[in-house]
Formats: structure tokens, sequence, C-alpha cells
């Protein structure tokens, strides 16, 4: 994408003694970890594990309780102005839901970042903006609206829209969720194309093993009860290596015995 | 399938014997539930064997009957014996130990004095989120009125479209009846000291000062405001606006200054519109009073000037701000959950008429201090 300008696997983002909750109660506390430049980075996590609360903090919609989030020397959750402007202009995310804009069709959706941020001429705003929807297959589509695309195209949307600027980071929500296993392998073969072939960091949020093992390179898994993070590392190796219970229940997906 | 029944019998070891027979469901559990609950604790002292080699039929809220007496500490056992193998089944995924161990804790009781200054401390962090979102919208505006080529024209003529066209028959409509029943039911009073050619002044006046502008703000409070609050409701829910944020769009500028743009345009063309319509609404009905068209217009002609139009009309503009600015606001509040758009969209219209009607006031008194 042209904005790679530090080595490959050095720290893009580093979370440093994150607590994490809604009004003032901790959800999880002293989170620790960092994303490397270029790598799937996976964010794991049973439901109402707080992986989500997580990744709003990462991108600015929710100040943590204490801690930072660092991209560079910037901390997203105290940046203001024109330093806020920086690092947002860093990444892109692509929503749970898509969040397409339901009035606007996909071209228009992709065109948006793009007319708002540069100042380009007309046609070049518009051939960027079928050339990312190339990338995810949506070419054909684009004078289609959000509600007239099945989940799988409104999520590859999604991920056009969040890489219309050339953002280094994609921050992903839970990009399986409602989708059919073939349609969710298909999303996943993608973000490991785009990773591939565009060099851009990929941080992703999820809880779907078959996306784990297929898309991500490093991940970070979260447990309820610990309030905070219970392995670091490749996810087949934490599957077949790991020692502890609560991980091999994870990656096994074996059911934790219900608390007596 | 037989009907629900019991029997209780007492067998010589001191042994209770409850059998139950027939189809345990739903509809027997509404006879069964009590006297079956009152016969086992009546003796909690004495053993009690439930016989179930009858029941033919058990579901869910026939298995909640067997747990219910199951979960009780007693003196005595209780055994429940001879449920065939698919209902016994059903019945051991229940463990009444586990049942009563709930994780949650406990809602705290709040004593009243607390909470009362909860609720205060919320109004006050209210006051400051709306302090907080006029600063930002007049920012908004003022780059706007700086920048007109950074506003989202489209958006602005397709809300004007929506705000102001598409209002114009129910503007008519309520404009006119209005204009007829203000002068029917001043004419027949009036006529009595044959003053009945005032009725064009009274129309004239009450319609431009003060009814023209007020009912369609009104109208467009009802239609417009809690349509805004919908809408930027249901991006909320979806999603749309966090991507908004996090694209460095900021969602005031884009969303609230193309509404609050386009209503401050309809505004006060619906009010003109509304004044002229209120004032044919009452010229007809003063026709059936044999007063013609043309001794109504010159009279009402006389009666009000350019100044009374002017007080009508500037209000027009707060109005359409104070419209934009809540629906817009009720929007961006909305909370998560299926009924917080239907909440946001009532909260706006309620806030904007309660709004309205102390603006209005406030002008009131302004023109009269100012003899305006």
């Amino acid at each position: 994408m042209g904005t790679t300008t530090g080595a490959k696997g050095e720290p893009i983002i580093r979370v440093i003694g994150l607590d994490t909750g809604y009004d003032g109660v901790p959800l999880l506390t002293d989170v620790n970890f960092e994303v490397r430049r270029g790598e799937v980075f996976g964010i794991l996590g049973g439901s109402g594990s707080g992986k989500s609360t997580i990744l709003k903090n990462m991108i600015g919609l929710l100040p943590p309780i204490r801690g930072k989030v660092l991209f560079g020397d910037d901390d997203i959750a105290t940046a203001e102005g024109d330093a806020r402007e920086r690092i947002l202009s860093r990444f892109g995310v692509m929503y749970q839901s898509g969040a397409l804009f339901g009035s606007m069709t996909l071209l228009e959706n992709v065109r948006l970042p793009l007319e708002t941020a540069t100042s380009l001429p007309d046609d070049a705003i518009d051939l960027i903006a079928r050339m990312k929807l190339e990338l995810v297959g949506l070419e054909a589509f684009t004078g289609h609206l959000p509600a007239e695309l099945s989940g799988g195209m409104q999520k590859r949307a999604g991920i056009a829209r969040a890489m219309a600027l050339d953002p280094e980071i994609l921050f992903l929500d839970e990009p399986s969720s409602g989708l059919d296993p073939i349609t969710a392998a298909s999303l996943d073969a993608t973000i490991r194309r785009l990773a591939e072939a565009t060099g851009v960091t990929f941080v992703m949020v999820t809880h779907d093993l078959a996306s784990i093992y297929t898309a991500t390179d490093r991940v970070i898994l979260i447990h309820k009860k610990a309030r905070g993070i219970i392995a670091e590392g490749d996810p087949r190796r934490l599957r077949d290596e790991s020692e502890d219970p609560r991980v091999r229940s994870f990656f096994r997906r074996e059911p934790e015995p219900i608390a007596a | 399938m037989a009907v629900a029944a019991f029997a209780v019998a007492d067998d010589q070891g001191g042994q209770r014997v409850l059998t139950l027979t027939g189809r345990l469901d739903a509809a027997a559990l509404k006879e069964l539930w009590k006297p079956v609950r009152d016969a086992v604790a009546s003796e909690p002292s004495r053993p009690v064997l439930i016989d179930a080699s009858g029941v033919d039929y058990c579901d869910g809220a026939g298995a909640a009957l067997l747990v219910e007496l199951l979960r009780h500490e007693r003196a005595a056992p209780l055994e429940v014996k001879n449920l065939r193998p698919p209902f016994d089944a059903l019945l051991r995924q229940f463990d009444a130990r586990r049942l009563e161990h709930d994780l949650d804790p406990p809602p705290p009781r709040i004593p009243i004095v607390e909470e009362i200054g909860r609720a205060a401390a919320q109004v006050g962090r209210d006051l400051r989120t709306q302090i907080r979102f006029i600063g930002e919208t007049t920012a908004a505006l003022a780059h706007a009125f700086t920048h007109p080529h950074t506003v989202r024209w489209r958006d602005v003529w397709r809300v004007a479209e929506r705000a102001g066209a598409d209002a114009l028959p129910i503007v008519a409509l309520i404009s006119f009846l209005l204009g007829m029943i203000l002068a029917f039911q001043s004419a027949v009073p009036m006529k009595r000291f044959g003053a009945e050619i005032f009725v064009a002044d009274l129309i004239a006046l009450s319609m431009l000062r003060e009814l023209g502008p007020l009912m369609t703000a009104i109208l467009l409070a009802g239609r417009s405001g809690a349509a805004f609050a919908a809408e930027i409701g249901t991006m909320r829910v979806n999603q749309e606006v966090d991507a908004l944020t996090t694209m460095g769009l900021d969602p005031v500028r884009f969303l609230v200054t193309p509404r609050i743009i386009a209503l401050v345009m309809m505004a006060p063309l619906l009010t003109l519109f509304s004044d002229v319509v209120g004032l044919i609404g009452g010229a007809v009905t003063m026709q059936t009073f044999g007063i013609p068209f043309i001794t109504f217009f010159r009279e009402a002609d006389v009666a009000v000037n350019m100044k009374d139009f002017i007080a009508g009309f500037i209000k027009t503009f707060f109005f359409a701000i104070l419209i934009g600015g809540i629906g817009c606001l009720r929007g961006l509040q909305t909370a998560a959950g299926a009924s917080a758009v239907g909440d946001s969209a009532t909260r706006a219209v309620v806030s904007c008429i309660i709004m309205l009607v102390v603006v209005d006031g406030l002008f009131a008194l302004a023109y009269y201090v100012l003899d305006f």
C-alpha cells in the first residue's frame, strides 16, 4: 500500500498496563501486548471476555480506565487535534456489522474517506475507490446499496472502505460472525491475501477457531475470570503445546467445567 | 393419554407415597402444583417416595414440579422413583443445588438520598453534554459558513426536500383548518357587535406573529426532529457513527450541519406558506359571513405591517436550529438495544416541543420589552 515506513516485525502498536471496562468498573486489568508490523494479529477470547472492549480502546472509541495504547509515541487515549488525526489516518476499521452507510452505494461508501481526507481530482478518487473494491472482489457491485448485498459482501465492502486511505493497520471486529463456513473461509483467504500483497498489519478480534488457524500469525487469548491475557503466541503452537487447561479448552473447543 | 393426577398414601413404615400419573405438562401443572407441594411440605419429618411409574409424558414444566419437590431442604429424604428413562434423563439435567448457585451478585440497594444524588448528577452530565453539543454545532456551522465547499450539499438538498417540500401538504392542511377555525370561533361572538370585519385583523396578526411560526415549528419537530433522531440513532446502533469517528470525520460536521442548514432554509419558507394558507382559510370562512375576499384582505393589510411579519419570521430561524439540533443530539445519544431508536425519537419530539414553547415565550417577552 506504499505506507510501510518501518521494518517488518518491529512493534507498531504497544498496549501498556491497560485497565479496561465500562463506567470505571474494570473488566480486564494490566493488559500488556504489542502488535508487530506486517503480521495478522488475533485478539481471542470467549463471549463477554472483553476482546471487543480492548479493540474499542485501541481505535480510540473508548478511553481506557488506565494505561496506554501507543502508535509510535502517540497515545490514542490522550491525543487531541492533529496528533489524533495523525493516529486516525494510520488505521482503518471494519466493524462487525460492516457499518456501511445505508443511503450510499458501495462506490460512494469507499469514495467518502477519499473525498474528505484528500483533494484528489474526482476521476482519481473514482479509480482508487474502484481499485479498492476490486481488491476485495466487489468491482462488479459498485452501484449496489449495502442492503442489496449479502452479509459476506458487506463485510468485504467494509474492508475496502477501511483500506481506502491506504492505512498501515486494519482493525477487523469479528470478521466471520454471522457468515456461513464457506463465506467465512473466503473472507479469511481475502485477509491473508491482502496481508501478504499489501504489507498492511491486521488486528482482528475473533473467536472463530477456523479463522484463527487460517488467518492469524500471532494471537493473545483473553480470559474473563483471569481478567487478562492468559496466552500469547502462534495459535497452532498454543493448541498443541500449551499446558494451561483454559488455553487447551479454548483451542480444542472443549467446554470448561461449570463452576460449582 | 391420561389426564395428570396424584394420590397420597402413607404406608406402614411411616413413609408417605405420592403417586403421580398421566401427562405432566404445563396444563396439568396448573392444577397439581400447589396440592402436590402441600402434600409433601405438610409432613417434613416423614420420608417421601414419589412413584412416577404412571407418568406417561413429562416435559420441562413436569420436570419443574419434580425439581421443586427435590430442591427444598427437608428433615427426611425425598426420592423420585420409576420415572421412565427419557423423562428421567430430562430430570437429571437439573441439579437443585446448581439452581440456587447464582453468580450474579444481588442488585445493590441504593438509598433514596443516593438515588436523588445520582439523578441530579445525571442531569448535570446531560447539561454538560448539551452545552458541549451546542459548542460543537456552533463551531461546525461557523466552519460551514466560512468553508461552504466542505458542506455535503447533496445531503442538504435531500433533507430539504424531505423536511420542506414533502411537508407542504400537512402544513397546508393544518394552517388552512387553523385559519378557518379561528375565523369561525371569533366571528360568531363578534357578529353580535357587528364587528366581524375585525376577524381579519385577528387572524392576520395571530397567524403572522405567533401561530404560523409556532404551528410550522411543531409540525417540523414531529416530522423532521423525530426523523433526524431515528435516522442518526439507527446509524449509531449500526456502528456507522463509530465508523465516521475512526475515519477522522466529525459526526457533528458530517451529520448535524447539513440537517440544520436544510431546516434553516426550509422553516422560513414553510412558515410563509403557512401564513398565507391560514389567511386564505380565514377568508373562506368569512365569505359565509358575507365578507368578500377583497374586503378581508384589505382589512388584513391595514391590520398588519412588515414589522409583524418580521417578528414572526425571525423566530423561524431559531426554531429551525432548535429542532435540527435537538433531533440530531437525541440521535447521537442513542444507546444500544432495539427500543433505543424509538426512545430517541420520542425524546427528540418531547424536548423540541418544550423548547419551542419556552423560546417562543422568551421571544414574546423580548418583543414586549423592546416594543417590537
